[in-house]
C-alpha cells in the first residue's frame, strides 16, 4: 500500500513539474521531450490504477506516433518560438478561463459518477471486475465478437483512406532517371561507343 | 406466410454465416487490389470484370440466404427480406455503373485498376448501411460508403472540375457525418441505447422527449444529405456535373437506394408507434424535405443546359417522390417506395448508358443541345431514350407512371392530400424539362451525329431498361406482391 501511495506522489509530482516545463520551456525541442516525460507519468497512473490497456495505448499512441510528429514539425519547420513565446502573458487570462472552464466540465462528469453510480450499471457491457478478468481481455473479449464486424469495416475504411490517398496523388512522372541495374549490367559496348569513320579534312 | 426469425448474436459463427456476401465482397475486393497492384493497370478490364462477378455472387448469396429475420453481431446486423431485396437491387446498380464504365475510362485515359475496387468498396458500405440494425452499424456504412464515393468523384484528377466535385462531396459530406453523429449521440444519451430493437421499446412515440427528437431531427437531416433532398442537396448538381461520367451513373443509382432503404429503416423500426402508427415528430419533418425537393427537381431543372446538373435535379426531384411514400408511414407506402427504388434505378441507368454515349471525335460531349436530331441519326437510341424520358415524367403506361401512381395513392391513403397533390403539380412542372429533350431530340436542327455505334455493354444496359419500362406493366403484379411482401417484413 505504502509502495503504492509513493508511486502515485512521484509519477503525479512529476507529470505536473514535466507538464509545466512543456510550456516553460525556452527550446521548443525541450519541450517535447518534456511532453514526452509527461506522456509516461501519465501511463505510469493509469497503470496505477489497474487501466493497463489505456497506459500501453498512451505509451504506443501518444509517445511513439504524436510525440515524434510533434518533434518532426519542430525540428523541421523553421519557426521562431521564441518570438511567438512573446505575447505569453497577454494570453494568460483566456488561458485560465479555459482551464477554469474544463476544469468545471472535469468535475461535472466525476460529480455525476459519484452522486449517481447506477448510472455505469446501464452499459450495454458491463466492465467486468479486473480481479477476474484484465481489462485489455474484456475488451477483446466483445471487439472480437459482437464488434467483429465493426471492427474489420474500420480496417476497410482505413484501407479506402490510403487506396485513395494512392490514387489522388501518386503520379509516375516522366523523365525521371531511375537506377535500372538489370538494365546496367545488360548493357552492351555497342550501346553506348559508335565508331565512326571520319574522312580526312572534312570532321564529324 | 411463415415467418422465421431468429437471434445469433451470442453465436459467432452464426453471426458470421448472415455476412457472407460482405464477406465475400471484402475479401474478393482485397484479391483483386492484389492482382491489380501487381498486374498495373493493364489489369484493370480484369479487375472490372472480377467485380461484377463478385457483385453477381454475392447477389446470389443473398438470395441463397433463409426467408426470415435474422439479427447477429450483437443485433446490429439485420438480415431480413428488406435487406434483402435493398441488396440485390444495390449490387445490380454498382455491377451495371462497373460495366459501363470501362468504355470511358479509357477514352479518357484514366484507366486504373482501383477504379472498379472502389466501387466493390462502396458497395460493400451500402450493403451495410441495407442491413443496419444500430446506429454504429449506420454510420460505419455510411463512412464505409461515402470515403470511397469522395475518391470515386475526384477521380479524374487532370480535370479541375472533378478535383472540386471530390472536394466539395468530401468537405459537405464530412459536415453531413458531423450532423448525423451528434443525432446519433443525442439519441444513445437519451435513451441509452443504439439499437433499434430496443430503441423502438424504449421510444415511446408521441411522447418522445425533446432530447430524442432534437436527435431524430439531426439523424433526419444527415440521411437527407445522403439521399440528396432539399435542403441537403446543394452538393448534387456540382458533384453530378464534375464527376466523371460513370461515377455520376453511380452516384444517381446505388448509393441514393442504400441511403434511401437506410432511411426508411430507421423512421419505420426504431420511431415507429407500437401498433405500427405514424409518428408525428418525423412525419412533418418528412413531409416538408419531400415538398421541398418536388418542388426544387421540378423547378430548378429548367433552366438546366448540362444533361448531368439535369439528372441531378430530375434525382433531387424523383427522392422527393419517394418521400412522399415514406411520409405515409404504412406498408403500402414502404412497398411504393420500394417499387419506385426499383423502377427509378432502371430509369436512371438507362438514361446514363445514352449520356455515356454522346461520345464525339474531340470527346464527351454533356449539352442537352447536342442530342439535337438524334431521331435521324440514330433512330433506335433516341427511340430508347424518349420511352426512358416519357418514364421519368410520369406518362402512363410506362413504368414512372406506376411508380408515382402508387407512391401517391399511399399518401392519399394516409389522408396527406395536400402532399399528393402538391406532388402531383410538381411532377407536371418537372414533365415539361423531359418532354424539352424529346422536342429537341425529334424537331431540333440535327447537330453533328455522335460516334457510332454505341458500345456493346451500353447498348445492352439501354435496351434492359428500356424492355423493363416499357413491359413493366406486364410482370407488375408479381413485383407489386414481391414488394409488399418485403414491405410487410420490416413491420414485423
Amino acid at each position: 500500500m505504502i509502495l503504492q501511495a509513493i508511486a502515485f506522489y512521484v509519477f503525479s509530482t512529476v507529470l505536473v513539474g514535466a507538464a509545466f516545463m512543456v510550456i516553460a520551456a525556452r527550446n521548443p525541442v525541450h519541450s517535447v521531450l518534456f511532453l514526452i516525460l509527461a506522456f509516461f507519468s501519465a501511463a505510469g497512473l493509469f497503470v496505477l490504477l489497474g487501466a493497463e490497456f489505456i497506459a500501453m495505448i498512451l505509451v504506443v499512441v501518444y509517445v511513439g506516433a504524436v510525440a515524434v510528429l510533434f518533434l518532426f514539425v519542430v525540428m523541421m519547420l523553421d519557426i521562431d518560438f521564441v518570438e511567438l513565446r512573446r505575447g505569453f502573458l497577454q494570453y494568460l487570462p483566456t488561458g485560465v478561463v479555459i482551464g477554469l472552464i474544463i476544469l468545471g466540465e472535469l468535475l461535472l462528469v466525476a460529480g455525476i459518477a459519484i452522486v449517481t453510480p447506477e448510472t455505469a450499471g446501464l452499459a450495454a457491457h458491463p466492465i467486468p471486475s479486473v480481479a477476474t478478468r484484465t481489462n485489455t481481455g474484456a475488451l477483446g473479449d466483445i471487439l472480437y465478437t459482437n464488434y467483429i464486424f465493426l471492427f474489420q469495416a474500420a480496417g476497410i475504411i482505413l484501407l479506402i483512406a490510403m487506396i485513395g490517398a494512392i490514387v489522388l496523388t501518386l503520379r509516375s512522372r516522366e523523365g525521371v532517371k531511375k537506377q535500372n541495374i538489370s538494365d546496367q549490367v545488360n548493357r552492351r559496348r555497342e550501346d553506348g561507343v559508335e565508331k565512326v569513320t571520319v574522312r580526312p579534312g572534312q570532321g564529324i | 406466410m411463415d415467418v422465421a426469425s431468429g437471434s445469433a448474436s451470442g453465436d459467432l459463427a452464426a453471426s458470421l454465416t448472415l455476412a457472407y456476401p460482405e464477406m465475400l465482397m471484402a475479401i474478393g475486393a482485397m484479391a483483386l487490389l492484389m492482382l491489380g497492384v501487381f498486374r498495373g493497370n493493364s489489369s484493370t478490364r480484369l479487375v472490372a470484370w472480377g467485380s461484377v462477378a463478385i457483385l453477381l455472387m454475392a447477389a446470389i448469396l443473398v438470395l441463397a440466404q433463409p426467408n426470415g429475420r435474422f439479427v447477429g453481431f450483437g443485433d446490429g446486423f439485420v438480415v431480413d427480406p428488406f435487406a434483402k431485396f435493398g441488396k440485390v437491387l444495390v449490387y445490380l446498380g454498382s455491377a451495371v455503373a462497373v460495366i459501363m464504365s470501362l468504355g470511358f475510362l479509357r477514352s479518357q485515359k484514366i484507366e486504373r485498376f482501383e477504379f472498379p475496387l472502389l466501387i466493390l468498396f462502396a458497395t460493400l458500405g451500402m450493403s451495410m448501411m441495407v442491413s443496419a440494425n444500430d446506429l454504429i452499424f449506420l454510420y460505419m456504412g455510411i463512412e464505409l460508403q461515402s470515403l470511397a464515393l469522395y475518391v470515386l468523384a475526384a477521380f479524374n484528377r487532370n480535370s479541375l472540375r472533378s478535383t472540386e466535385a471530390g472536394l466539395k462531396y468530401f468537405v459537405l459530406g464530412a459536415l453531413s457525418s458531423g450532423l448525423l453523429l451528434y443525432g446519433c449521440s443525442l439519441i444513445y444519451g437519451f435513451t441509452g441505447t443504439t439499437n433499434f430493437d430496443v430503441l423502438r421499446h424504449v421510444i415511446v412515440p408521441g411522447e418522445m422527449g425533446l432530447g430524442v427528437i432534437f436527435g431524430l431531427v439531426f439523424l433526419c437531416a444527415g440521411l437527407a444529405f445522403k439521399v440528396s433532398a432539399v435542403p441537403f442537396h446543394m452538393w448534387t448538381p456540382d458533384v453530378y456535373e464534375g464527376s466523371p461520367t460513370p461515377v455520376t451513373a453511380l452516384f444517381s443509382g446505388a448509393p441514393k437506394i442504400a441511403a434511401m432503404l437506410l432511411f426508411v429503416r430507421v423512421l419505420m423500426g426504431p420511431f415507429l408507434g407500437q401498433d405500427g402508427t405514424v409518428v408525428p415528430e418525423w412525419q412533418q419533418i418528412i413531409i416538408v424535405i419531400s415538398i421541398l425537393s418536388m418542388t426544387v427537381g421540378a423547378f430548378a431543372a429548367i433552366g438546366q443546359t448540362n444533361i448531368k446538373r439535369l439528372m441531378a435535379y430530375s434525382s433531387i426531384g424523383h427522392m422527393g417522390y419517394i418521400l412522399v411514400g415514406v411520409a405515409a408511414g404504412t406498408v403500402g407506402g414502404v412497398a411504393s417506395v420500394l417499387i419506385y427504388l426499383m423502377i427509378y434505378l432502371a430509369m436512371t441507368l438507362g438514361v446514363f448508358a445514352c449520356i455515356l454515349s454522346m461520345r464525339r471525335k474531340e470527346g464527351m460531349v454533356e449539352h442537352i443541345e447536342e442530342l439535337a436530331g438524334l431521331s435521324r441519326n440514330q433512330p433506335l437510341m433516341a427511340m430508347a431514350l424518349l420511352v426512358l424520358l416519357f418514364s421519368l415524367a410520369g406518362m402512363p403506361p410506362l413504368a414512372g407512371f406506376a411508380a408515382k401512381f402508387f407512391v401517391f395513392r399511399a399518401a392519399i391513403q394516409a389522408e396527406l392530400y395536400g402532399l399528393a397533390i402538391i406532388g402531383l403539380l410538381a411532377s407536371v412542372v418537372g414533365a415539361y424539362y423531359y418532354v424539352r429533350i424529346v422536342k429537341i431530340m425529334y424537331f431540333d436542327e440535327p447537330a453533328e451525329p455522335f460516334e457510332q455505334p454505341m458500345s456493346k455493354s451500353m447498348r445492352m444496359v439501354l435496351v434492359t431498361s428500356t424492355l423493363f419500362i416499357l413491359f413493366y406493366l406486364v410482370f407488375a403484379n408479381p413485383l407489386l406482391r414481391m414488394t409488399e411482401y418485403v414491405a410487410k417484413s420490416l413491420f414485423l
